[in-house]
């Protein structure tokens, strides 16, 4: 049984407040043959000096030093790939560095930006993540991405990284799912949504209106996943921009975008599940260690924490989150959200290791509607929405970039521009995509505050990211 | 023909024999929508790692004599002293002393159980299993970790019983010389080379 000391468990205390002050993408694809990398990072940046109203080179100036967000430098072939992005976006000579934490590399970069803030080492910087996944063919790609599981004891078994997560998804299937049917048709809902909100984004990759029946029906990977239950490979950047107050005040002088207060917190486990050892549930501040008492009664062979089921770094990572920004309740503080959503059954596990909703019970986050824009049982608005952007299942999975992108989507309802960035006819037409005659708003109406979750593979890193208007902190001295 | 690339150690040091890496050209990639136009190059590599084992050698030199390994933290000072971890750790995660190294043949052969499973019908590029592959997590009584293994015969479920057997005759050195049956299987019946 594993025991945490109070010195690991205390709520990590910023030394001055952070701002985000705006963020830009590029256009997310399976695959550019026609650009280099730098170019869509070039893309990323110029869109985020828009929404300033501002030239590149200017917001250029106020930039102190840069987070570069790059998980998978074998795909790219590039060693230091980060200092080639570095310049030609002609940031020299100021100082920067490579982030890489698997599919929390986006989230981790930002963490990090956030801290040089913080800290008082820059009052400006850039976080700029993307990746690039093209440059193989599938299979080679399989066994690169294979190369982030240990490679002596579970790569050679297959080269394929989905075997070894799909094992933790069979034990939520059969434990907490109870295998039934209906769990099974939940999960494909979940797909269903993803491929369907991407339909309005023009960034996304993967846009499909599709039924429950489709997913069921799509080929399998794993069962009881489907193709149509799992995440992109794609390729695209994304970036922020963070600032202390008086940079933030000055950026956004003529914009529409409003600072938005930032926190990012991180934790982490295994990179081998197989090492995972047992202890008891951390618990969040809405919850109490007796709600866990009879969790084995009531899911027999749930008994074990983390077990295969729970990913403990994403609770960790929530726990210091909450704390910092002085969430006392998910479901009742934030207005809207972007997860992992790796697979439609990793996606059900996040709720729960973030308290959506206890362990065991992550499913209901999706039957009660609570997870959609609008509620298709009531026809209000969802009490929390998920994945409005289509997430990794729907909009992009560009590891570095991914957990930016996420970071962009919660901003923009913040800022109540997300109709004018997505529905931008412009955008649509630059992107080579139709814009669908039936393009629906997806804006959180009065959103205030929001939050992504970056996760790395089997959850070996994963990072929660807070968005709040400074008007409506949780707490004062956040 | 060219020799594999080969690798022994002498007086601490690597001692290199045939050819490590092979060449092949490049090509250019090209627009068939636009007049054939350049757009990029393949860039071919095809290479031998070396790569040391370092304190886990043992076991995986014990798979292909038919011996399961594991270590134990034996420090009396150590708050979870007595912990048994497979995958096997040179070191224990809380002290950092140098765990005891352990026989965990026996106990594997009377406790192994599927904690979770998966088939997998794909795999990536270098990949030597037969597919589907099925995947298979195991725990075993008294250790406080999960080994990731694969399951040879049979279709796998949670809890279903499941011995080890191990390539002696041709082994790989690899984690792929350890795999499983479930209980009750016969000599017979065992992939080309493994045996109980
Ligand atoms: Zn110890």
């Amino acid at each position: 049984m594993i025991t945490f000391s109070k010195q690991q468990l205390k709520i990590p205390q910023l030394q001055r407040p952070v701002y985000l002050v705006t963020a830009g993408q590029s256009k997310f694809d399976r695959a550019f043959p026609d650009k280099r990398i730098e170019e869509l990072c070039i893309d990323a940046f110029t869109m985020a000096a828009g929404l300033l109203d501002i030239s590149p080179a200017e917001l250029k100036r106020y930039i102190h030093s840069c987070y570069y967000g790059h998980f998978a430098d074998h795909f790219g072939d590039q060693l230091l790939g980060e200092s080639v992005i570095h310049d030609r976006l002609g940031l020299d000579p100021l100082g920067n560095v490579g982030v890489k934490t698997g599919g929390a590399t986006g989230g981790s970069t930002i963490w990090e930006g956030m801290k040089a803030v913080a800290s008082g080492y820059s009052d400006c910087v850039l976080v700029m993540g993307w990746e690039r996944m093209d440059e193989v063919p599938t299979d080679e790609g399989n066994f690169l991405i294979s190369c982030a599981a240990d490679k002596d004891w579970e790569s050679p078994l297959g080269h394929i990284y989905t075997g070894y997560y799909a094992v933790m998804a069979q034990r939520y299937w059969q434990i907490f799912g109870k295998s039934e049917e209906s769990f099974r048709k939940t999960l494909a809902e979940i797909a269903v949504k993803h491929h369907g909100y991407a339909r309005f984004n023009p960034f996304a990759q993967s846009p499909m209106k599709i039924t429950v029946d489709d997913v069921l029906k799509s080929p399998i990977v794993a069962y009881p996943l489907r193709t149509l239950d799992c995440c992109l490979m794609s390729v695209g950047a994304a970036c922020t921009i963070l600032c202390d107050e008086d940079t933030a005040v000055k950026l956004t002088k003529n914009s529409k975008n409003k600072p938005l207060r930032i926190w990012v917190a991180a934790g982490s486990h295994t990179l081998r599940p197989a090492d995972r050892r047992d202890m008891a549930i951390p618990l969040l501040p809405h919850e109490t260690a007796d709600q866990y008492k009879d969790l084995g009664e009531r899911f027999p062979g749930g008994e074990r924490y983390p077990g295969f089921t729970g990913f403990l770094a994403a609770r960790m990572a929530a726990y210091y989150g909450y704390g910092m920004a002085g969430i006392t309740n998910p479901m009742e503080d934030l207005d809207v959200l972007e997860l992992h959503d790796a697979f439609t059954i990793s996606d059900v596990q996040t709720y729960e290791d973030i308290g959506l909703r206890p362990y065991g019970y992550g499913r209901n986050y999706v039957e009660s509607g609570d997870c959609y824009h609008t509620n298709p049982h009531t026809g209000k608005p969802g009490k929390l929405p998920s994945n409005l952007s289509g997430g990794l299942i729907g909009c992009m999975h560009a590891v570095g970039a991914t957990g930016i992108m996420q970071t962009f989507e919660i901003a923009t309802h913040i800022w109540d521009r997300w109709a004018e960035i997505h529905g931008d006819a412009k955008l649509w037409q630059q992107f080579n995509r139709e814009k669908p005659e039936d393009w629906t708003n997806l804006q959180v109406k009065g959103a205030k505050r929001g939050m992504a979750i970056s996760h790395a593979g089997v959850g070996s890193h994963v990072t929660s990211t807070i968005l709040m208007d400074p008007d409506h902190l949780m707490k004062k001295d956040a | 023909m060219s020799m594999y690339g080969q690798v022994f150690v002498k007086n601490n040091q690597y001692k290199l024999k045939g050819v490590f890496h092979h060449l092949t050209p490049n090509t250019p990639i090209r627009n068939a929508d636009d007049g054939w136009k350049l757009m990029g190059v393949t860039n071919p590599r095809d290479m031998t790692y070396i790569h040391s084992y370092g304190g886990e050698a043992i076991f995986f030199e014990s798979l292909s004599q038919g011996k399961l390994l594991a270590t134990r933290c034996d420090n009396p000072d150590c708050e979870t002293s007595g912990t048994i971890y497979i995958p096997f750790r040179i070191h224990c995660p809380d002290c950092l002393a140098k765990n005891t190294v352990i026989d965990l043949t026996d106990i594997a052969k009377k406790t192994a159980r599927v904690h979770t499973f998966m088939t997998c019908a794909r795999s990536g590029a270098f990949n030597l299993l037969d597919k589907p592959i099925r995947f298979i997590n195991i725990e075993f009584d008294g250790v406080a970790t999960i080994l990731m293994s694969y399951l040879s015969i049979g279709d796998p479920t949670i809890g279903m019983k499941v011995v080890p057997i191990f390539k002696t005759c041709g082994p790989t050195f690899t984690i792929l010389d350890l795999s499983w049956v479930p209980k009750g299987t016969g000599q017979g019946q065992l992939p080309e080379g493994f045996s109980f």
